[in-house]
């Protein structure tokens, strides 16, 4: 670990002005940002702990849905009733990522902000656009098996390792924050992150100095809500696939339909074609098989990578079939 | 050399048992020199953090190199060694201890974030010599082979008990809007998934869990 000097935030204003210094970064779970200091993939000059600022509670909205304070830790948020009740693809979700241990720690805002697990990123002695931009992919040529099908690049092809911001995607939930002058803003989670494009170092739109106060879900949408994530360990492993579903289906007719996929893409997934033509569809073979084409539009694998096609349409379909029983 | 300051100073498991008297001194000590943790070449930038640990009712003031993550702070500084080093990243679980009641993994955190919150490690769980239940499910169901990731396994345990008595759910609780029905087999296995086991000995940790947990064995 490279040195750097430490400080604890007393106040949200004070956190958010030291972390707009070059050089700065926030730490709260830090299971994620530690991790990656060992091996020197980040080098902060200063951490600015946020861990005891009051941003851990979960308030109901006035509008019927949650306000989860950024630094709600995912163990507490997955069991957390309202969230059991009312947002069940999101409590699941979090249940299927990282162990309890890394749950109890990791945060909310944290969690949205966590970086790739491409192999590639992780080893400073490969050339690596997102660690190094202009460096090279070494991913591309390289043992890709865990890398993206969907929205990469020629400069990136690294996959969003979360479970819990694609539940949060299939929720349209928005990203509430404060920046150095303590001005807030709300940014919708399908303009949070960025594709990689030519600046893969880029991963999302905050601003230098915008901190992440709060997600808020709105109401939960009707219907039934599925999580399902294929991996290669039944427990404890990130996603190959990932479907958060929420499908409301009465009849055999589908009247709504929202579908996020984790382990495909740079960011959470979600293809809005897709979910029109579940739109007062039948819930049948025909359907889910136009759906996944629809999903995997433009689809490209690696090499490593190609099974994610065939997979991510077994999973679809087997995801529709459960959301919409006969 | 690792960042903290560790060269020039062998202490191996050998010298420790053929040693007593050194690890006397040291524990008395309380490990002075051995503490400093810098690397070399960027000691000079190092400002020390004073941090208040409250380990196992007792409270420690120490003044860290920032770095010092919470297993180093308690293995190389507090001599608590029950608590290993097993990937250093997150990934084994054998540095799990527990954190106000909860359980974490010491080598992911750092020492400073935890100035003043209580901590319990494996050698905090005992009562005076009467060993925590936990403690001995593991040795009446030989619930391990070389030991190394068996702190780590029973503070995990003591946690994830108290995390499955507070109703919350997990990965393969059936029905997430219902309170917890009770662990069962499948249960127990996803709740530990974060505590690896190389010598594989899962069957009689998990029998351990049970007998613990008060479940049928």
């Amino acid at each position: 670990m490279k040195a750097f000097t430490y400080e604890r935030a007393n106040s949200l204003a004070e956190a958010a002005a030291a972390s707009a210094i070059p050089g700065a970064k926030i730490i709260a779970g830090g299971t994620n940002l530690l991790d990656l200091m060992k091996l020197q993939v980040e080098r902060p000059a200063h951490l600015v702990d946020i861990n005891r600022l009051p941003l851990d509670r979960i308030e109901d909205t006035p509008e019927g849905g949650l306000r989860i304070g950024a630094m709600v830790r995912n163990s507490d948020l997955a069991a957390d009733r309202r969230v059991r009740q009312r947002y069940g693809v999101l409590s699941r979700a979090l249940l299927a990522g990282a162990s309890a241990q890394l749950r109890n720690k990791a945060t909310t805002g944290g969690n949205l902000l966590q970086r790739t697990r491409c192999y590639y990123f992780y080893d400073v002695t490969k050339p690596c656009n997102k660690r190094d931009p202009g460096s090279g992919c070494a991913a591309l040529g390289g043992f890709n098996r865990i890398h993206a099908i969907l929205g990469a690049s020629d400069q990136c092809i690294a996959v969003n390792p979360s479970d819990m911001a694609v539940a949060m995607r299939a929720l349209d939930a928005q990203v509430e924050t404060v920046d150095a002058e303590n001005a807030p803003r709300a940014i919708p989670i399908a303009e949070f992150y960025r594709l990689p494009g030519d600046t893969p170092q880029i991963e999302t739109t905050l601003r230098r100095g915008e901190m992440i106060t709060a997600v808020t879900l709105p109401p939960p949408p009707a219907g039934q809500q599925v999580y399902r994530k294929v991996r290669d360990r039944v427990s404890y492993a990130f996603a190959l696939v990932s479907v958060a579903a929420v499908v409301d289906a009465a009849g055999g007719t589908i009247r709504s339909a929202r579908l996020a996929f984790g382990g495909l893409a740079p960011e959470p997934w979600r293809v809005a074609p897709a979910e029109e033509r579940l739109l007062g569809a039948p819930a049948s073979q025909e359907t889910f098989d136009a759906v996944a084409s629809d999903v995997l539009d433009g689809a490209r694998g690696h090499g490593g990578n190609d099974f994610k096609i065939p997979l991510t349409r077994r999973t679809l379909r087997a995801v529709l079939a459960e959301a919409t029983p006969t | 050399m690792d960042e903290n300051g560790h060269r020039g100073v062998r202490i191996t498991r050998r010298t420790v048992l053929e040693s007593g008297t050194v690890t006397a001194a040291f524990l008395l000590g309380g490990f002075p020199r051995f503490a400093l943790s810098a690397e070399e070449s960027d000691a000079e930038a190092v400002t020390p953090v004073s941090v208040e640990l409250r380990v196992n009712g007792q409270l420690h003031h120490l003044a860290l190199d920032p770095r010092t993550t919470l297993l180093d702070a308690l293995r190389e500084h507090l001599a608590l060694t029950g608590s290993k080093k097993g990937c250093d990243h997150g990934q084994c679980g054998a540095c799990t201890v527990l954190l106000d009641g909860r359980r974490i993994n010491s080598c992911l955190t750092l020492a400073a974030m935890h100035d003043g919150e209580p901590i319990t490690t494996i050698e905090g769980l005992a009562d005076g010599k009467t060993l925590h239940p936990l403690q001995a499910a593991f040795i009446e169901h030989d619930g391990f082979q070389c030991g190394y990731c068996t702190s780590g396994q029973i503070c995990s345990a003591v946690g994830m008990l108290s995390e499955s008595r507070s109703g919350a759910p997990s990965y393969v609780t059936e029905n997430l809007a219902e309170a917890q029905s009770g662990l069962t087999d499948s249960e127990i296995r996803e709740r530990m998934s974060g505590n690896i086991c190389r010598c594989a000995a899962y069957p009689n940790i998990l029998a351990a869990i049970k007998q613990a947990s008060g479940a049928p064995t």
